[in-house]
């Protein structure tokens, strides 16, 4: 019994553990969005995006935020270019941009392999993160969730219906900057937390997990919010028995239930699909999807 | 609810809205012309204007305008020249002022959004709200009241996606009816409804009209149009035709709106009249409900009962 109290005896784990948790609610916040419109992808490149401002950063010895915020604008900018030039799809720009980003980056790291370390950059290096750079990945996440609990009910409006919103007098333009500008805030923070190519599972799988198991979008915030959180808590202590990578175990905790909601959940999992095709020979709306 | 759409409409309008109080609803386009920026001109020097107390349709083929229209209205498209008017105002402050409701195209939604049926109603109410967007009693009572008088009580609890066509429509009906704005705008609302359905869509907007609402409908149902529309406008990029339905939905004007893109029955001579009338009936339809002429080309069509008469 005493064994699983001692994660509690390091300072660095405890710090690790309610950073992630802080980092881990808001991301699942931000994913209850973004995989509702289908933009998922985009955190993923934004995630590849920013990895030359963070690399670059630590060479010049400024904050690692603020090389991640201009690298992930850079590539923002960029690919609307792209898209407002040429007649490619919205995918194939996205591709080009978000690995061209990653490959500069990762050319950065490997002429100066002293100054920065790929491995942290890649997946995250949460149990050794630095007092300033948890003091940034809080202020990130504190600033993010706060912004969205006040306005969760706006965006909701102008990611479902546009015209509606410009018809209450809400402006889904600055709405949707607003939200692009948090999600590329938090997606520095969870490169910390989870690495590069994990930050993806965290802006998309609690949403789509919650999505799984509630028809309102107020409960699937609150669930996919208290998924968010858990799992990187839980994901973040863990780590320390099975000495993996905090990000690893984060994800496949995230995975796991995702994978539970999609066979069980009451009304829209597979069993229960089956169990009204069987029934009723007549399943509805997203079960029969 | 009878009163109270034009009550709630009188305090709305107070001067801390920017609206002066009892101004009418109407929308006057002048000389609009859309370019988008590949060069496409998709609305030319179109103008015209509409007055409270009115239906208005909106008539013309698949890429004639009509949508981007509602998008100049809406405020996300500015018009390259000329200028739109709510009630005396720009755009985005008649926007602001909460003064136009929208009635979204079915397939324009995402029907698989986690949203409620109330709680899309509910979002009608999200401009009479304060910076959280809290819902007092009052706005649950409008959009019980909107519920009810659309006959959705029932389904207040369902997911948006599980309800049938016209079911779907009548959702986003309430919602224009909590949102208590004197001008609505309805894009495609009889696509894929029942005819129950659309009698009482049209019942609702003729009983919105004695209450002095505007409503804008874009629709390709022809034959319905003669039935509720007191206006109509028929564009193709330029303005074709505008005015009362008595004297602009004729035969011809809608000749020239749809030229060879409608179905088009003529029937006269010997296979109508044994004698030598010469007035041919005429049939016009896009597939869905046909309009029927009979007469000579400039004659407007009368009556309602013609319309259900197919070849």
């Amino acid at each position: 019994m005493g064994e699983l109290l001692v994660p509690f005896e390091y300072n660095y784990m405890v710090k690790a553990m309610w950073v992630s948790g802080l980092v881990g609610a808001t991301c699942a916040f931000l994913s209850a969005y973004l995989m509702l419109k289908g933009w998922s992808l985009m955190g993923d490149a934004l995630a590849h995006s920013i990895v030359p401002g963070v690399a670059g950063a630590y060479l010049l010895q400024i904050p690692f935020a603020a090389g991640a915020f201009f690298a992930g604008l850079l590539a923002a900018v960029g690919m609307w270019f792209v898209r407002q030039q040429s007649k490619l799809r919205e995918d194939a720009v996205i591709g080009i941009v978000f690995t061209a980003f990653f490959a500069a980056g990762l050319l950065l790291v490997s002429i100066n392999p002293t100054a920065v370390n790929v491995q942290s950059i890649v997946l995250g290096n949460i149990l050794g993160i630095s007092d300033e750079d948890a003091f940034q990945v809080v202020a990130i996440s504190a600033i993010s969730l706060s912004v969205l609990l006040l306005k969760w009910k706006d965006l909701m409006v102008a990611f479902f219906d546009e015209a509606h919103a410009r018809s209450v007098g809400l402006n889904p333009a600055l709405l949707k900057i607003l939200f692009f500008t948090l999600l590329s805030a938090c997606t520095v923070a969870a490169l910390q937390t989870v690495g590069a190519c994990l930050v993806i599972a965290m802006v998309v799988t609690p949403g789509a997990t919650a999505y799984l198991l509630t028809d309102r979008f107020g409960k699937l915030l609150a669930l996919s919010v208290a998924i968010g959180a858990g799992t990187s808590i839980l994901g973040a202590y863990l780590s320390f028995f099975i000495d993996g990578a905090t990000g690893g175990v984060i994800v496949t905790l995230q995975t796991l239930l995702f994978l539970a909601a999609f066979f069980l959940a009451p009304k829209h999992g597979m069993l229960a699909a089956r169990r009204q095709a069987a029934t009723s020979g007549d399943a509805t709306g997203k079960a029969a999807q | 609810m009878t009163e109270s759409l034009e009550t709630a409409g009188a305090h709305r309008k107070s001067p801390a809205t920017g609206v002066p109080p009892g101004r009418a609803p109407s929308i006057g386009v002048r000389n609009v012309t859309v370019v988008y920026s590949n060069g496409h001109v998709a609305l030319d020097d179109v103008s015209f204007s509409l007055s409270a107390g009115t239906i208005c349709g909106l008539v013309g083929v698949n890429g004639s305008g009509k949508s981007t229209l509602f998008k100049s209205i809406m405020g996300f498209v500015r018009p390259t020249r000329g200028e739109i008017r709510i009630a005396g105002l720009p755009v985005d402050a008649a926007l602001k002022a909460n003064l136009v409701a929208y009635v979204p195209q079915s397939e324009d939604v995402d029907w698989n959004f986690p949203v409620l049926v109330e709680d899309v109603v509910m979002m009608g109410r999200y401009g009479h709200m304060g910076f959280l967007r809290i819902a007092s009693k009052e706005d649950r009572r409008r959009v019980d009241e909107a519920l009810e008088r659309v006959s959705m009580t029932s389904f207040r609890k369902r997911q948006i996606g599980e309800l049938s066509g016209g079911q779907k429509k009548r959702v986003f009906l309430a919602r224009a009816l909590a949102q208590q704005s004197p001008i609505i705008l309805l894009d495609e609302p009889f696509t894929g409804v029942d005819v129950k359905t659309e009698s009482a869509i049209i019942e609702l907007l003729r009983d919105l009209r004695a209450r002095n609402h505007l409503m804008l409908v874009s629709t390709h149902n022809l034959g319905s149009v003669p039935d509720f529309c007191d206006q109509v406008v028929l564009i193709n990029r330029k303005l074709l035709a505008a005015g009362p339905t008595a004297t602009t939905f004729t035969q011809s004007n809608l000749e020239k709106a749809f030229g060879g893109v409608l179905r088009h029955f003529k029937l006269g001579g010997s296979d109508l009249h044994a004698d030598d009338d010469r007035r041919a009936v005429t049939v016009l339809t896009d597939d869905e409900r046909p309009v029927v002429f009979y007469g000579d080309r400039n004659d407007p069509r009368r009556g309602t009962e013609e319309s259900k008469k197919g070849p």
